[in-house]
C-alpha cells in the first residue's frame, strides 16, 4: 500500500494532491516509505546557496562561485544553471553561457561554517552520519524511529526544513535501501527535493542512460556505449559470466549496482574521500622548476589541511590540466599514511617529473587519497631512521606558525 | 650445431634457466633460452637482462655451434617426453629453425639467431668467498619475507648484505625491512669477505638462488663486485646486477632499551595466533596482544563477523614486567615464528614503540616489528 507524507507539516494526506492539514502540495508517496531508513542528503548549490543566503539582493540572479583571473566554476546556483553553467567549468566558458552572471570569490571560512552546522542537525538524528563531502553526507537511520517517534522518512523531512531554517540553505534528501540508491535518489529531485527509491529502483533505473551510476565517468560511458550498452537495463541483464567477459574484472560488480546493489555501510569513521589543495596559473607553465615550486607550495596546504580535518594521505595524487584542458591524474600509494609536506612533495615531484615533457600546463593540484585517521600519520618506520627527527622539524614549524602566522617560517624551496 | 642429450640432464637444466625468462616479454628473444655446445659442453642460458642463469651440462656432441629458442616452449615439449628417453638437437645454422628427435617424435622450433641475444658481462668480480648452501638457505629463509615490494624505495626491494665488524666480532649481515618489520641474520664473516662492500641483492635473484639451492648440497661459492653478485650453485652459474641504492642505516632503527620481555614456545604461540587472526578475512587487522604476569591473551575482532580471543597461560608463558597491550599482523607474527624451532623471545618497549623479536635459542637472527594501533 502506498505510504504518504506531507513534507511540510508531516501529516500523511493518502491519495489527495494537497495536504488536507497545510494546504501543502510538497507531498511525498511510496510503497516503503516509512520503513527504509538509509539516507543520502546532498546541498543544492552549496556555495551560491550560502552566498544568496547572505546577500539577499542576489536571490532573483545567476550566481556563480569561483575565482581568480582563470579559475573554474566552484559552484553554480540553478538560474546560471538553466543557462548552462556547471561546476568545474573554466570561469570563461561559464562566462560565455552566462554572461550576466555575478561572480563571487569562494569564503570557505562560510562554508565550513555552514556545513558544519548542517552536520550538527544531522548526528542529532543518528549517530551513524558519514560525511561524504562538504556538502554530502549518508545517513543511516535504522533503529532510530523509537527515538524520534517518528519514521525515519518524516524525520527527514523534519530536517530539512530545520536546515532550511537556522541555516538558510536548502537540502535534496533520497531515502533507499542502500547508499548507492539513496544517492541516485537524492539526485533526481533537485533542488530541495526529497525522493524514495526501494524495490522499484531496478525497473526505475533500467531506463536510465549508463552514466547515471555512481562511480560511472565519461570514460566509461563512452566504453560502456560503444559496446552497445547504453542504458542501465543493458547492464542489469548481464550475468556474472558476460560481465566479466565484455567487462573485465569488475562487471560483475557493475551490473551488480546497476541492478541497485549495494553492500556499502554507513561509516561514520570514515569520512571525506579525499583532500586536495590546487592552483590555477596566471600564465602556462611547462618549466620543471616553477611547477615544482608550486607543487612546494600546494604540498604545505595540503599538509595542513589533513592536519586541520585529522587526516593523513594514504596517497598521493597529482592533478594537471594542460593549456588544452586535458587533465592528467596520477596516483601514488604511499608506504604508510603521512601529513608530512616533504613527503607529500617527494611522491608527488616523482609523479610530476614522468609528465613534464615540454607541454604547458594551466593547473596543478596534488591531493591525498586514501584517507587515513590522522593518529596513523608517519608511524616509525623502520627503513626511515631520519623520520622522527622530520616529524619534529615540522612539529616545531606548526608550532611557530599557530603562534605567529603562517609566514613566520618556511623552507627555502617555498621562496621561489 | 648437432648433440644429443638425455631427457633428465636436460629437462633439470631447462626447468633451471626457463624461471629466469620474464612470462610476460616485451622483448622476443628474451623468452629465448640460449643453447650451445661445443665439444660435448652444453650450455644453457637464459636472462631478463637483470639475472642471467648458465647450466652446463654433458652432451654428446658431434657439431659445435650455438642458437636460441623459446624457452618456455622448449620445457614444456621435453617435459612432455618419455622418462629415459634421449634428444636430439640439429640446427644447421643462421635463420634454420632448431629440430628436435626423440623416438619417433619430432619438432621444429623457430629459433633466433645469437647475435640477439644479450650477454650480460660480470665485469671483475673482486671479492670472492663461499658458504655453505645450508647457511646461505638460513640467511634468505630469516630474511626474505621481510623485503619490499615499495616501488618507490626500490632499495629495500632486496636483501642487502654486508660485512659488520661487532667489536672484533666480524660477522656476514642479511637485513631486509619494508617498514613495517626488519629482518637482520648474521653470520660468521668467511675467507674473502671481509673487503666486501654492502649490496643489495634484488627480489627477483634472491627467488631464483632459493630455487637452485633446495637440491644444492656443501659450498656456493659467491663472488662480487659493486654492481654485480654472482652464485655458482652446482652447475648452474647465477649472475644478477646488483640494486644501485643506499640501504637505510637499520641500525638507528633497532631499539636499544627494550626491558619487557616474553618468552612463549613458538609453536603454541603461532598456532593460537591463526586460530585468533581466523575471524577476519582481512589481512591487515591486528592481532592484540594482552600482557600480564605470566600470562597472554591474544585476541582480535572483525567489525563483520564478531571476535575471538585465546589465553596462553603461566604453563607456556613466560612474563615478568608489567601490564601491556600491543598489536601486530598476525602475517608479519606468523613469517616470523615460521623461523623460529623453539621458544620466540618478544621484547618490548610500550604498546607503540618497535618490538624486537628473536629466537630464544639462537642470537644470530633478530626481528624487529612495528606495532599496529589496536
Amino acid at each position: 500500500m502506498t505510504q504518504s507524507l506531507c513534507r511540510d507539516c508531516g501529516a500523511a494526506p493518502g491519495d489527495s494532491p494537497v495536504c488536507a492539514v497545510c494546504g501543502g502540495r510538497r507531498i511525498v508517496r511510496h510503497d516503503e516509505l516509512f520503513s527504509l531508513h538509509i539516507a543520502h542528503v546532498d546541498c543544492d548549490a552549496f556555495y551560491a546557496s550560502v552566498e544568496k543566503r547572505d546577500r539577499p539582493e542576489l536571490i532573483a540572479r545567476p550566481v556563480i562561485v569561483g575565482g581568480g583571473v582563470r579559475g573554474v566554476v566552484s559552484a553554480a546556483c540553478y538560474i546560471a544553471r538553466m543557462h548552462g553553467v556547471r561546476s568545474a567549468m573554466p570561469m570563461f566558458k561559464a562566462l560565455k553561457a552566462c554572461p550576466d552572471a555575478v561572480v563571487i570569490k569562494p569564503d570557505f571560512r562560510k562554508y565550513t561554517d555552514a556545513a558544519r552546522r548542517i552536520r550538527a542537525l544531522m548526528e542529532s538524528l543518528t549517530p551513524l552520519v558519514q560525511p561524504l563531502s562538504i556538502d554530502e553526507a549518508a545517513l543511516d537511520l535504522a533503529g532510530t524511529e523509537a527515538l524520534h517517534g517518528a519514521p525515519p522518512a518524516a524525520v527527514l523531512a523534519k530536517f530539512a526544513l530545520a536546515v532550511e531554517r537556522q541555516v538558510g540553505v536548502t537540502v535534496s534528501i533520497g531515502l533507499a535501501p542502500n547508499r548507492l540508491l539513496a544517492k541516485i535518489a537524492a539526485g533526481r529531485d533537485k533542488p530541495r527535493g526529497f525522493c524514495v527509491l526501494g524495490a522499484d529502483a531496478p525497473a526505475l533505473l533500467a531506463r536510465e542512460p549508463v552514466r547515471l551510476l555512481p562511480g560511472i565517468g565519461p570514460a566509461q560511458a563512452r566504453k560502456l556505449e560503444a559496446l552497445g550498452l547504453t542504458r542501465l537495463g543493458h547492464l542489469q541483464g548481464l550475468d556474472d559470466r558476460d560481465a566479466s567477459r565484455l567487462l573485465g574484472d569488475d562487471g560483475p560488480a557493475l551490473t551488480a549496482r546497476a541492478r541497485g546493489v549495494d553492500t556499502r555501510r554507513v561509516d561514520p569513521a570514515r569520512e571525506t574521500k579525499s583532500i586536495s589543495a590546487e592552483t590555477t596559473f596566471n600564465t602556462d607553465i611547462a618549466d620543471a622548476a616553477a611547477l615544482e615550486s608550486h607543487l612546494w607550495r600546494l604540498a604545505e596546504k595540503l599538509a595542513s589541511r589533513l592536519k586541520r580535518e585529522r587526516f593523513a594521505a594514504g596517497g598521493v595524487v597529482l592533478k594537471l590540466k594542460t593549456a588544452a584542458f586535458a587533465s592528467r591524474t596520477r596516483t601514488h600509494r604511499l608506504a604508510g599514511p603521512t601529513q608530512l609536506p616533504d613527503v607529500l612533495f617527494a611522491e608527488a615531484r616523482t609523479l610530476l617529473r614522468r609528465e613534464v615533457d615540454g607541454t604547458a600546463f594551466r593547473l596543478i593540484g596534488i591531493g591525498a587519497a586514501a584517507l587515513a585517521p590522522g593518529v596513523e600519520a608517519d608511524r616509525p618506520d623502520l627503513a626511515d631512521p631520519a623520520k622522527p627527527r622530520m616529524v619534529a622539524a615540522q612539529g616545531a614549524i606548526d608550532a611557530l606558525r599557530a603562534k605567529f602566522g603562517p609566514a613566520v617560517i618556511g623552507r627555502g624551496r617555498g621562496l621561489k | 650445431m648437432k648433440f644429443t642429450a638425455d631427457r633428465a640432464t636436460l629437462l633439470k637444466a631447462l626447468a633451471h634457466v626457463q624461471s629466469v625468462v620474464e612470462k610476460r616479454n616485451t622483448i622476443p628473444i628474451l623468452a629465448n633460452v640460449m643453447i650451445a655446445v661445443r665439444d660435448s659442453h652444453l650450455t644453457l642460458t637464459a636472462t631478463d637482462m637483470e639475472i642471467a642463469v648458465v647450466e652446463e651440462v654433458v652432451a654428446q656432441s658431434s657439431r659445435n655451434g650455438a642458437c636460441t629458442a623459446p624457452a618456455a616452449t622448449l620445457y614444456e615439449i621435453v617435459r612432455r617426453l618419455p622418462e629415459g628417453s634421449d634428444v636430439e638437437f640439429d640446427h644447421a645454422g643462421g635463420d634454420a629453425a632448431l629440430r628436435l628427435r626423440s623416438g619417433r617424435y619430432a619438432t621444429s622450433l623457430v629459433a633466433l639467431p645469437i647475435d640477439d641475444f644479450p650477454a650480460m658481462t660480470a665485469g671483475t668480480l673482486q671479492h670472492k668467498f663461499t658458504l655453505p648452501a645450508q647457511t646461505l638457505r638460513g640467511l634468505i629463509d630469516r630474511t626474505k619475507f621481510a623485503i619490499s615490494t615499495e616501488e618507490t624505495r626500490y632499495y629495500l626491494n632486496g636483501i642487502y648484505v654486508h660485512a659488520a665488524d661487532l667489536g672484533g666480532t666480524k660477522v656476514l649481515r642479511a637485513v631486509a625491512t619494508d617498514g613495517h618489520r626488519l629482518a637482520r641474520v648474521e653470520e660468521p664473516l668467511p675467507a674473502g669477505a671481509g673487503g666486501m662492500p654492502g649490496v643489495i641483492i634484488p627480489r627477483k635473484t634472491v627467488n631464483e638462488l632459493r630455487k637452485l639451492l633446495d637440491e644444492a648440497q656443501g659450498e656456493i661459492d659467491i663472488a662480487l663486485s659493486d654492481t654485480r653478485i654472482q652464485f655458482r650453485v652446482g652447475t648452474v652459474l647465477l649472475t644478477s646486477k646488483l640494486i644501485d641504492g643506499t640501504f637505510p642505516e637499520y641500525e638507528r632503527v633497532i631499539p636499544r632499551d627494550n626491558d619487557k620481555v616474553l618468552r612463549v614456545s613458538s609453536a603454541d604461540f603461532a598456532q593460537a595466533v591463526a586460530r585468533v587472526a581466523a575471524i577476519s578475512s582481512e589481512r591487515s587487522r591486528p592481532v592484540k596482544m594482552s600482557l600480564a604476569k605470566d600470562l597472554l591473551v591474544l585476541s582480535a575482532a572483525s567489525a563483520e563477523q564478531g571476535s575471538a580471543s585465546e589465553e596462553l597461560d603461566a604453563d607456556r608463558v613466560k612474563y615478568n614486567a608489567g601490564p601491556l597491550e600491543i598489536g601486530f599482523q598476525a602475517r608479519y607474527l606468523n613469517d616470523i615464528t615460521d623461523q623460529v624451532k623453539g621458544d620466540v623471545e618478544f621484547r618490548f618497549s610500550d604498546g607503540t614503540l618497535p618490538t624486537i623479536v628473536q629466537d630464544a635459542g639462537d642470537a644470530s637472527a633478530l626481528y624487529v616489528l612495528m606495532p599496529m594501533r589496536v
